[in-house]
């Protein structure tokens, strides 16, 4: 049984972990789309229409991944999380039908039209459809954090005893979707898709002009996303520290443990660095600033912090959430210092130097790590909690047997490796393909050289 | 089984609209994700022109296509949750491997465009193999369903049968599209895909038909027990009729002007239509065959309520907005610009 527990949570882990890694570029990058149309039908000026051809070839792959990783999740529940549904499925099934009928459709059909209709409808339609596509995406986003979040921080609903189970049943669906860390989570999590989407769009824009890329639009798109990062990131490490209030007031454990507070004090410190250990709970090697952690938590320095001492066996983990949540913000301390000096840079010079061009190369998936840890602090930091207070981990899982959960991790493990690489790779030989092109209505894909031969 | 007589207003009849919508969720899928996974299992492998062209057919439609089955799943997962995990606890193997091909087949779409051109080919057959998995599973999966997950030798052949009906099913309906939106060479190579997949999912419906009722009591007793059933053996003579008149039109196919090349689509959805209502009467009111209701396995009321009223707003504008991009994309499909 423990075996099964385990490979499941590795499985959702996975599962999870792929799929958030496309829809957290794709929710921005097509806003940057709608951007990009929308100045092209400004000014008339091709360019935009340029960077708007390259950057959609690379949504549709990014929204291609997204959407077969999604699929596997709308099964994942029932294959092996039956009890999450068997208790809270009356307010879990609702939020997820909502996203499946105002965004899913959404997202897809008109999608089909933004790749495949540009000259089938009018202009106008044709924005109309990559506004929709936007729109879709973010309200995906919406629909699945506010369910994520009411998981976090459950409202709005009364258990009721059926039959010999605890059934969560809603009351108040205004207080179910906007639940107290539904606001905090969803912008924390849209401005963070900007930052993975402004990071991708400027190291691959930095990749064409390293490789002798001459044509404008790299250039306008690396400029634009440079400054788009450069605004987002300080907005983003203001709404992560109103987040951060917010689960101190409504999640301490997590707290506690992401900042390795062991037990109860005053005059708490920040913790840059330490090896968490759990046997003599305490922190080893830490480097500390005094009193900053109750200053930034409390705004008083010696605000007192509840330690994991106050929830004996019902804490999360903490060395997962204390390395988490280091790597989250000193990606994102990495982000603000990358994108002012690139500002700057654009500012002076109108270009980045080679360096800043290989720094911000390197920089590419950033977004993705940083996201990855964030969610990794939230999720892990629920534990063991499946719903805070309502459904623990332990009590939803599926009686399958472990053999069958280790053939489908196996089966899916090994599909993402390739995947990702390709992923990766594939981004990379488009970037080199659009170097070569000189004219912009040069077919570099096989579907446009299947036009031009049956024309 | 529940008591009808025992329920009131609501919680009788929500159960009997989401039960009505997961069926209408599920058979649009089948036709529309159906065709797209027909054409990847038919790509040849020697022509990568017809292979480019089959591919820009299904271009544009197969994501919102393949959007239909997360709605039928998640109405059963929103709408009857015991269900939802009853079936899927015991198709575990089944959903991962449709899964896997399910992403396959997505990916190695968008990728064969994409990847370098050497690596075309490797995701052309990953397609394939990917579309491949996912009918037969699919059809696996409803084989087990329809024997009510019984985990005997007999059950397991007859749910492999029905993975060759399903697949023979989806390539039937693939090749009829391929027959609306293509011409020349590959619409009459289509045409004599179309035929013969025809002839094997006609023998598969019928094989299905036979152990069906001979397999369940129940299922007999409502297709042979009373009199007045006679009326219900229209469905399976008019799917005949259609089979027949898809086998007529396929031997000479293709006419000049295209005359009718619409005709072994519409034959295709509307057996699917019959195989469909066939299925559902045989199993009404249960969601999983004698085990569970649609009433015991539904969620609380005021759960579906506020979930119908999304479905009354939403559902037809997403039905009025598929009509649209369809009509955007009519046409043969060789003139598809993609971007």
């Amino acid at each position: 049984m423990l075996e099964t527990l385990m490979l499941s949570r590795i499985q959702f882990a996975a599962n999870i972990s792929f799929h958030i890694l496309f829809p957290s570029i794709s929710i921005a990058l097509c806003w940057f789309l709608f951007y990009f149309k929308v100045r092209y039908n400004r000014s008339g000026d091709e360019v935009w229409m340029r960077a708007y051809r390259f950057w959609v070839k690379v949504f549709a792959l990014t929204f291609a991944l997204g959407v077969v990783s999604g699929i596997t999740m709308s099964f994942q529940f029932g294959t092996n999380w039956p009890g999450y549904m068997e208790t809270v499925g009356n307010i879990a099934g609702p939020l997820l039908g909502y996203e499946v009928l105002t965004a899913f459709f959404l997202e897809a059909t008109f999608l089909g039209i933004m790749l495949f209709g540009i000259n089938k409808v009018s202009n106008r339609v044709h924005t109309l459809a990559t506004f929709l596509v936007a729109f879709g995406t973010s309200m995906s986003a919406f629909w699945i954090i506010a369910l994520n979040s009411w998981m976090q921080t459950p409202t709005g609903f009364e258990m009721r005893q059926v039959g010999d189970a605890m059934k969560a049943f809603p009351l108040d669906w205004w207080a179910i979707i906007f639940n107290p860390s539904m606001p905090y989570r969803l912008a924390h999590m849209l401005v963070a898709s900007g930052l993975t989407a402004a990071f991708l769009i400027a190291g691959i824009s930095a990749y064409r002009i390293l490789k002798d890329d001459h044509k404008p639009a790299p250039r306008l798109a690396l400029k634009n996303a440079t400054i788009a990062a450069a605004l987002l990131i300080p907005l983003q490490i203001f709404l992560g520290d109103m987040h951060g209030l917010n689960t101190l007031h409504h999640q301490p454990a997590k707290i506690a443990a992401m900042e390795a507070v062991w037990h109860t004090e005053k005059n708490v410190p920040l913790v840059l660095f330490a090896i968490p250990d759990k046997e003599t709970k305490s922190n080893k090697y830490s480097v500390e600033i005094p009193n900053m952690a109750s200053i930034i938590l409390t705004h008083t320095s010696d605000g007192e912090l509840k330690g994991l001492n106050e929830y004996p066996n019902a804490h999360p983990p903490v060395a997962p959430l204390f390395y988490g949540f280091r790597i989250m913000v000193g990606m994102g301390m990495l982000m603000l210092l990358v994108s002012w000096v690139g500002c700057w840079q654009i500012y002076r010079r109108n270009e980045l130097s080679p360096l800043m061009l290989k720094v911000f190369v390197g920089m590419t998936f950033s977004g993705w790590i940083a996201t990855l840890a964030g969610w990794y602090v939230t999720e892990i930091g629920r534990q063991p909690w499946l719903v805070t207070g309502v459904l623990k981990t332990v009590d939803a899982v599926t009686s399958t047997p472990a053999s069958n959960v280790g053939t489908s991790l196996a089966i899916y493990l090994s599909l993402y490796v390739v995947l990702l690489i390709a992923y990766i790779r594939t981004l990379f030989v488009m970037a080199r393909k659009a170097v070569l092109v000189d004219r912009p209505e040069q077919i570099d894909t096989l579907q446009e050289k299947l036009v031009e031969e049956n024309l | 089984m529940t008591d009808i007589s025992t329920l009131s207003g609501e919680a009788f009849w929500l159960p009997v609209i989401f039960i009505g919508l997961m069926g209408l969720a599920f058979f649009i899928y089948a036709i529309l994700d159906g065709y797209d996974l027909g054409v990847g299992i038919l790509l040849p492998k020697d022509s990568e022109a017809q292979r480019d062209t089959m591919i820009a057919s299904i271009g544009p439609f197969w994501d919102a296509n393949e959007t239909w089955l997360v709605l039928g799943i998640g109405i059963l997962l929103i709408a009857f949750p015991l269900a939802h995990s009853m079936i899927l606890f015991n198709l575990y193997l089944p959903v991962t491997v449709m899964l896997a091909g399910l992403i396959l087949r997505g990916v190695a779409f968008d990728f064969r465009a994409k990847a370098p051109e050497d690596h075309k080919e490797l995701w052309d057959r990953a397609f394939q193999a990917g579309s491949l998995l996912a009918t037969l599973a699919q059809g696996y999966m409803l084989g087990l369903f329809v024997m009510g997950f019984a985990d005997t030798l007999a059950a397991h052949l007859f749910a492999a049968l029905s993975a060759i009906c399903v697949t023979a099913g989806y390539t039937f309906i693939g090749a009829a599209w391929l027959i609306m939106k293509t011409e020349g060479d590959l619409q009459k190579r289509a045409a004599w895909w179309a035929r013969r997949c025809a002839w094997l999912m006609a023998l598969g419906i019928i094989a299905v038909s036979i152990v069906n009722p001979l397999v369940s009591g129940t299922i007999f007793d409502k297709w042979f027990g009373s009199p007045l059933v006679i009326v219900l053996w229209i469905i399976p003579l008019f799917c005949f009729v259609l089979f027949f008149i898809a086998d007529r039109y396929l031997r000479r196919a293709p006419y000049p002007n295209d005359f009718g090349c619409w005709i072994p689509f519409a034959s295709a959805a509307m057996i699917f239509l019959l195989s469909f209502i066939g299925l559902a009467y045989s199993f009404y009111p249960f969601v999983v065959p004698n085990k569970l209701d649609i009433w015991q396995a539904a969620s609380a009321p005021e759960s579906l309520m506020f979930i119908l009223y999304g479905v009354i707003v939403v559902l037809p504008t997403i039905l009025g907005y598929t009509f649209f991009a369809y009509r955007v994309f009519h046409g043969k499909a060789t003139q598809l610009k993609y971007y």
